[in-house]
């Protein structure tokens, strides 16, 4: 063609000019492990569920939750939320209140009656779980969406375990555990309550292809105390347990709690509850070193629970008890002081811990027991093949959510074992940090408090202490999460590269890299908000 | 139960943009179909402040303009690296003439479609800050003063990038350039010189001028669509680092300017007729030393020995800006800057 003056070459787009060839290093997308799902001792995919909630698809963001765990509504009240603690919105102003959002799904698919169905193939396998606690009611949970037929049996005469005699109903009220544990049931688990298993060999004769042993630790543990014949002292799990059975123990006007975990915390405050003028927790060690969760402990002290940090029990009379104050020494052990001063009480509660009752395994040799714990495998399985053990009867943190997350682990390696294959564990990636985030572009926001009732209250009923988020609230909350590690398309990739390198995939799918012309400026990894992309080397 | 409407979005209108809001309220650049005035393959260096401000803007104009724009650009580094003969990065009408008459290119543009009754055509001439406030000036202040209907903006990388970093009137005082140890003896430019173009223009009493940075994306996309809602002459000031003039990491191009303004060094406002009308707040203040040691042309106040003088006088401006600006409010954080020396 007849060129025009002074004109040589053919005009054209300078996306002749492949800049990509000056590049050393390229961004890559990832998605990296968020310090809320590495925390979770069930294993939830949190950023995941708060990813969906976000845009308001509730039930997909239920449906992404109990993949992990079948027990939101349960989970929203008594979990103590690890995940929180390490939540990376801390560091900007407070941690997202997960556990509430966990909440407000769970008692939406209550009041929406959103059930679970089962599309796994049946396997014809028939599994055997001992103990309707947690772990169990999560193994049956997991084994059923696995394909298995499932029985599950208990000695009492409901479902729950722990969840039902130790956790008092303010804290969990049983219309919200009796809904997700008929969620179970109505997913085809053979439910044998009031069925006490006294020996697993016989279990094992029934000819099931797999066990899994779940029965707790629910045998209060006795510290030896000097005391008076009229003394009255009573442990902390019967105490809970008689109050759940409608027989609540006759405890006075003074009741004192031994001991500084959870389960103290509990009956100090079911003692108000029921009455009780004075609740006083004694501890031999301080607020920090105590076991119990300290939101536990600051509401107790809220409803007019009294503390008695650094003391012990050294003599328990009809109506007095014997208080040694003590110190810390150096390591942060509790030393005995000689100082003693005299308590007024009409009853003592021992919460010192709790062991395991072991005697249906009394006479099965191959199952080795250690420090009054059941030895599993990595896989669970204990030394018996095809027995399995969980929850707080192996050696692991006794809450409600390491329950779970051992149903779930057992139910997995259960159906490995079955299909003689072996579970594989994904590997787990990097986790983020707060400085692998761009927080600059996270909107300010305070956290939404649960509203609480007032301490005076709540100490005199058995009404829920920690009322729910309401959806406008729970949304507010759920879009306070940094995403951290994942992409949640804030286009900022897209928008902020000099060279137009950013290729949007669309809704849903994310973002890709020009690599033609991306000249590996890095802006893109340090502008996404959320860590999700990391700048790797090219190949030389 | 309490169904107050939530109005918080995750990242809020910070990032580019943001599914959970409706498309029409996400930024021009969050869109795919966006004009992209300035695509792949131009020859910017990695991490270029003013390739990625040149894009924002124009895309911003070509929106409120309806695709009906013709731009005039000055020599300078958006010009060398867009259009080397025979590819061009363009994906607009665009003029290249000289590198000092871009604004007088601009007016003939504008008078020739006022001729042909095509004032629906919109008219945009840009340059560098060497091009706007030193060999341009006159033309601009010429353009300026008979309000003709023409948005200039100025990319200003506070100096002479693609000749090789010389001074220009818009380089910082304290910044070091390849042509400062000439005029002192320290390294870098001297106090006192210098012009403040967007104040210059604001003296013309034309109906708009801005300043605006790379940072803030959606500030700089709402300062062209105003702009482009007047008739005259307007002027938008854009503040866009240069890795390679400023010695800093390609990667921190946004994040320079970020601390530019969140520092008071570089003011982000709006005036119209010679008045300020509006002015960005700073959210998160930080002292003037965050900015600077991110950048080598200051490292000379950092070593061989720190010089606190020139940083402390830095710091004078910088505060001196927050003051005329009123840029402080009562949602800035740290909005008191910690004592010397915790920083």
């Amino acid at each position: 063609m007849e060129k025009p003056f002074a004109i040589t070459l053919e005009v054209e787009s300078s996306l002749a000019n492949h800049t990509g060839s000056w590049r050393v290093e390229r961004p890559q997308y990832v998605n990296l492990m968020p310090p809320c799902n590495n925390a979770c001792p069930a294993g939830e995919n949190i950023q995941n569920w708060l990813y969906v909630a976000e845009d308001g698809s509730y039930e997909a963001a239920w449906r992404s939750l109990i993949i992990e765990n079948p027990f939101p509504a349960i989970m929203g009240r008594v979990c103590y939320h690890p995940c929180q603690t390490v939540c990376n919105r801390a560091q900007l102003d407070e941690a997202v209140g997960i556990n509430s959002v966990e909440r407000f799904l769970g008692d939406l698919a209550i009041e929406k009656g959103w059930s679970i169905p089962i599309t796994a193939q049946p396997t014809g396998f028939h599994v055997l779980v001992i103990g309707a606690g947690p772990t169990g009611l999560s193994a049956a949970y997991h084994l059923r969406r696995l394909g298995h037929d499932v029985t599950l049996r208990d000695a009492a005469t409901a479902a729950g375990g722990m969840m039902r005699y130790g956790i008092p109903k303010y804290r969990l009220p049983r219309e919200v555990l009796d809904a997700e544990v008929a969620r179970i049931a109505n997913m085809g688990v053979r439910f044998q309550l009031g069925r006490h298993v006294e020996n697993l060999q016989d279990a094992i004769d029934e000819g099931f292809d797999a066990i899994f042993l779940a029965v707790g630790a629910q045998i209060g543990k006795r510290a030896y105390i000097p005391a008076g014949e009229a003394a009255r002292i009573l442990d902390a799990v019967s105490v809970l347990h008689d109050v759940e059975d409608g027989q609540p123990p006759l405890l006075g006007r003074r009741v004192v709690v031994y001991g500084g975990g959870n389960t103290a915390i509990d009956v100090a405050r079911t003692a108000k509850r029921l009455g009780a003028e004075e609740a006083i927790i004694v501890y031999r060690r301080t607020r920090e070193k105590a076991p119990a969760d300290d939101g536990e402990i600051q509401e107790a002290i809220e409803e007019g629970v009294l503390m008695k940090w650094l003391s012990t029990v050294k003599h328990a009379g009809a109506d007095t008890l014997k208080i040694e104050k003590m110190e810390l020494d150096e390591k942060g052990f509790p030393q005995p002081t000689g100082e003693y001063e005299e308590l007024e009480a009409d009853s003592l509660v021992l919460a010192l811990g709790q062991e395991v009752d072991l005697s249906l395994i009394n006479n099965i040799t191959d199952l080795e027991v250690r420090d009054g714990v059941v030895k599993v495998d990595p896989t669970m399985m204990t030394g018996r093949a095809g027995v399995f053990a969980g929850g707080d009867m192996v050696p692991a943190e006794r809450t409600v959510t390491t329950g779970v997350g051992h149903g779930k682990k057992a139910a997995r390696n259960i159906d490995a074992w079955l299909r003689k294959t072996a579970f594989e564990k994904q590997e787990t990636p990097s986790i983020v940090e707060f400085k692998d985030l761009n927080p600059w572009y996270y909107s300010d926001a305070p956290h939404a408090v649960r509203p609480r009732l007032e301490g005076a209250r709540r100490a005199s009923t058995f009404d829920e202490v920690v009322q729910g988020l309401d959806e406008s609230t729970a949304l507010y909350e759920a879009r306070r999460c940094m995403s951290c590690g994942n992409c949640f398309e804030c286009d900022n990739c897209f928008g902020v590269c000099p060279d137009n390198a950013v290729i949007k995939l669309g809704t849903g799918k994310g973002f890709e890299i020009n690599l033609d012309y991306c000249k590996g400026c890095g802006i893109c990894v340090s502008e996404c908000p959320s860590g999700s992309i990391i700048m790797i080397p090219e190949k030389s | 139960m309490s169904t107050a409407p939530v109005k918080f979005y995750q990242v809020g209108s910070f990032a580019v943009g943001n599914r959970l809001l409706p498309p029409d309220q996400n930024s021009i650049q969050s869109d795919s179909e966006r004009t992209n005035a300035l695509t792949s393959g131009h020859r910017a260096c990695q991490g270029c402040g003013e390739a990625l401000g040149a894009r924002y803007a124009l895309d911003a104009a070509m929106r409120a303009s309806n695709g009906k724009m013709i731009a005039v650009n000055a020599t300078g580094c958006l010009e060398v690296f867009s259009t080397p003969y025979p590819e061009s990065s363009w994906r607009i009408a665009w003029l290249h003439s000289l590198f000092g008459n871009a604004p007088a290119v601009a007016t003939g543009v504008a008078a020739a479609l006022k001729a042909k009754g095509r004032t629906d055509i919109r008219v945009v001439s840009q340059g560098g800050d060497g091009a706007t406030v030193d060999i341009g000036f006159g033309v601009l202040s010429g353009m300026f003063e008979r309000n003709d209907d023409v948005l200039y903006i100025c990319y200003d990388n506070e100096a002479y990038m693609n000749t090789g970093v010389q001074r220009s009137g818009a380089t910082p005082p304290a910044a070091r350039t390849s042509t400062t140890q000439a005029v002192g003896p320290e390294p870098g430019n001297v106090f006192g010189q210098g012009k403040n173009l967007p104040r210059i223009a604001m003296a013309h009493e034309i109906p708009y001028v801005a300043t605006a940075t790379v940072a803030d994306l959606r500030d700089l996309e709402a300062k062209v669509t105003r702009a482009m809602e007047f008739r005259g002459a307007r002027y938008l000031h854009v503040l866009v680092p240069c890795p390679l003039g400023w010695g800093s990491a390609s990667c921190d191009t946004v994040r320079i300017a970020r601390l530019a303004t969140q520092s008071g060094l570089f003011p982000v406002f709006e005036a119209e007729r010679g008045e300020v009308v509006s002015s960005t707040p700073i959210r998160q203040r930080v002292g003037v030393e965050e900015y600077l040691k991110l950048q080598a042309r200051y490292g000379h106040l950092f070593s061989p020995k720190r010089r606190d003088d020139i940083i402390d006088h830095l710091q004078a401006n910088a505060d001196r800006n927050i003051a005329r600006y009123n840029l402080i409010n009562a949602d800035t954080k740290n909005a008191d800057l910690p004592e010397k020396g915790v920083l």
